[in-house]
């Protein structure tokens, strides 16, 4: 599982279509928003707007652009939800501005790469949520490894494949 | 200085962005506790009105396809379901005439203590077309809002059980929040040994019946209806079963619940827009005579009589067995014997006494033999 440290000159920088920048989020969070209807568990172990937020993040290598993409995915998701919004945006902004940071760094455009990626930001993503909400908010949560692990893995596996056809929306700078 | 700031700009934005959000954060927590959407509900109807639209018409397309299916594709089988559903109705029939009986008494009987009820005078059917799509937000969206009279706090049910209360309503849609999220709470009892508790969704999205004290018996398996206490839901509305009992922290039990209603599977709710507190009236012109009703019920008891003026045998019986007749005042049209089948049928549970939906009839009733004095109706018992 190769990540391969590379220089700022080598790595790719790509940019998105404002369709693609605006429909790809908002699809997300619409299938997000409908399919727990038909499938209740996929709210309990899927993120899509974190997927989402991770590949732009990642394939624009801009933390600045990162933690806005970020920040505006998680407001919005917030929005959706009755907890105080506010909560998803700031854990999507640090995932956005850590993977952008990343991405700068090192090469993610391999599966091997791309869902380790994706897992450790499901768990910073868990834990930044978890530490504002209990910790500004005093939401009574209760968190669990095992359960954070396997949403971890599920995000990560879907990752891995979405990002793969994500990738046919870039573009070259 | 200035190469310091392009050095850390990055990183100066981040904790700007951060600590912006922090602020709104803090400001909703001081205006509402954090829990109440209606603080941020000009920002919350931008999203709500970018996704809703969608989402409705996704539901309205798969509702096509499966009308397309059910109506013409999918036929077999439908007249043995007809003729199925038939016996269940002629089945129902049998309880509706036994129930309404019930139901009459019940009613003198709580006009006897000016005993008032709330009553679901009006609901509105509406379907789901999304939710938060988050586990720690258990919250789902219907497709009718202020247009068709909803307001805040209105419960929502299917007939299976309760599903939660209206939470944020927009023009023509509005957010429902589950009984199985964390900062629901809803008046519960238990509906044989009336025990009363607050009813709470946990983070893992459970249900659970709260301020039970430990020292209380709760058989697994129980019945968990609305109490009332709550001033949202009318009291009777059926909420779940009880699944697992065991000891909690500060002296109650922790009572783990299995809604009534599939929150998982929420298709169509109705919403109650308007119920009534009224005082139980005795009907005035009960159509079926006591000694009807005492034919029915006591085997015993003689055929009815040929006339209404003679009196029934069994009447005499009832009236000197000595059981207080409260209820012979309220109904001075009836024989004597009218009034002792009455009392004599006094010894009820709270929950039979009750005429809220899910009251089950008195388990302990007789089932009268088949006469030709007696409607078809008594003729077989739905237990």
């Amino acid at each position: 599982m190769p990540i391969t440290y590379t220089s700022g000159e080598q790595v790719e920088v790509y940019r998105f279509s404002i369709p693609v920048t605006i429909g790809i989020p908002l699809l997300a969070l619409f299938v997000q928003a409908f399919l727990p209807l038909r499938f209740p568990r996929f709210a309990v172990y899927i993120d899509l707007p974190l997927l989402v937020t991770i590949f732009f993040a990642m394939a624009r290598r801009n933390p600045i652009a990162g933690l806005f993409t970020g920040a505006v995915i998680g407001l919005a998701q917030d929005m959706l939800g009755h907890n105080p919004i506010g909560l998803y945006g700031i854990a999507k902004t640090v995932v956005g501005y850590g993977a952008s940071s990343l991405g700068v760094k090192l090469d993610v455009e391999n599966a091997g790469a791309r869902f380790l990626v994706t897992l450790g930001f499901y768990l910073v993503h868990s834990a930044v949520y978890f530490t504002v909400a209990r910790g500004l908010v005093n939401m009574t949560q209760s968190w669990s490894w095992s359960r954070g692990i396997l949403a971890g893995l599920a995000n990560a596996t879907l990752g891995t494949v979405l990002f793969f056809l994500l990738d046919k929306f870039k573009q070259r700078t | 200085m200035e190469s310091v700031l392009g050095r850390y700009r990055n990183l100066i934005i981040l904790v700007g962005v951060l600590f912006l959000q922090v602020l709104g954060l803090a400001t909703q927590v001081k205006r509402g506790g954090g829990n109440d959407p209606e603080s941020t509900r000009l920002i919350r109807i931008w999203a709500v009105g970018a996704i809703s639209p969608f989402e409705r018409a996704l539901v309205w397309g798969e509702n096509g396809v499966s009308d397309l299916w059910h109506n013409y594709f999918y036929l077999r089988g439908v007249r043995a379901e007809n003729r199925q559903l038939k016996d269940q109705i002629e089945h129902m029939r049998i309880d509706q005439v036994r129930l309404s009986e019930d139901a009459a008494q019940a009613r003198r009987l709580q006009t006897l203590v000016a005993f008032k009820e709330q009553f679901i005078s009006r609901t509105v059917a509406a379907q789901v077309i999304g939710s938060s799509g988050s586990d720690l937000s258990r919250t789902i969206y219907i497709d009718k809002g202020e247009n068709a009279g909803i307001q805040r706090d209105m419960a929502v049910m299917t007939s299976d059980g309760i599903v939660g209360k209206v939470l944020v309503v927009y023009s023509s849609v509005s957010q429902v929040l589950l009984i199985s999220d964390q900062s629901s709470g809803v008046g519960a009892m238990l509906e044989k040994t009336r025990l009363q508790g607050v009813l709470r969704g946990t983070a893992n999205g459970e249900v659970v019946l709260e301020r039970v004290m430990s020292d209380e018996q709760v058989p697994v398996g129980e019945t968990v209806l609305t109490s009332g206490g709550d001033q949202i839901f009318p009291k009777g509305l059926p909420v779940g079963t009880v699944t697992n009992v065991t000891s909690g922290k500060d002296l109650f039990l922790n009572i783990k619940i299995k809604p009534a209603a599939d929150l998982s599977k929420l298709e169509e709710v109705l919403v109650l827009v308007e119920k009534q507190e009224r005082q139980a009236t005795a009907e005035q012109n009960v159509h079926v005579r006591a000694a009807d009703i005492l034919a029915q019920r006591l085997p015993s008891v003689p055929d009815k009589p040929a006339t209404d003026t003679k009196p029934v045998p069994g009447a005499t019986v009832g009236a000197t067995t000595g059981v207080p007749k409260p209820a012979l005042a309220k109904t001075p049209a009836k024989p004597a014997g009218a009034a002792g089948t009455t009392t004599s049928q006094t010894p009820k549970t709270p929950s039979s006494m009750s005429s809220g939906p899910g009251v089950p009839a008195d388990p302990a009733e007789p089932n009268p033999p088949p006469s030709n004095s007696q409607p078809p109706a008594t003729e077989s018992s739905p237990q």
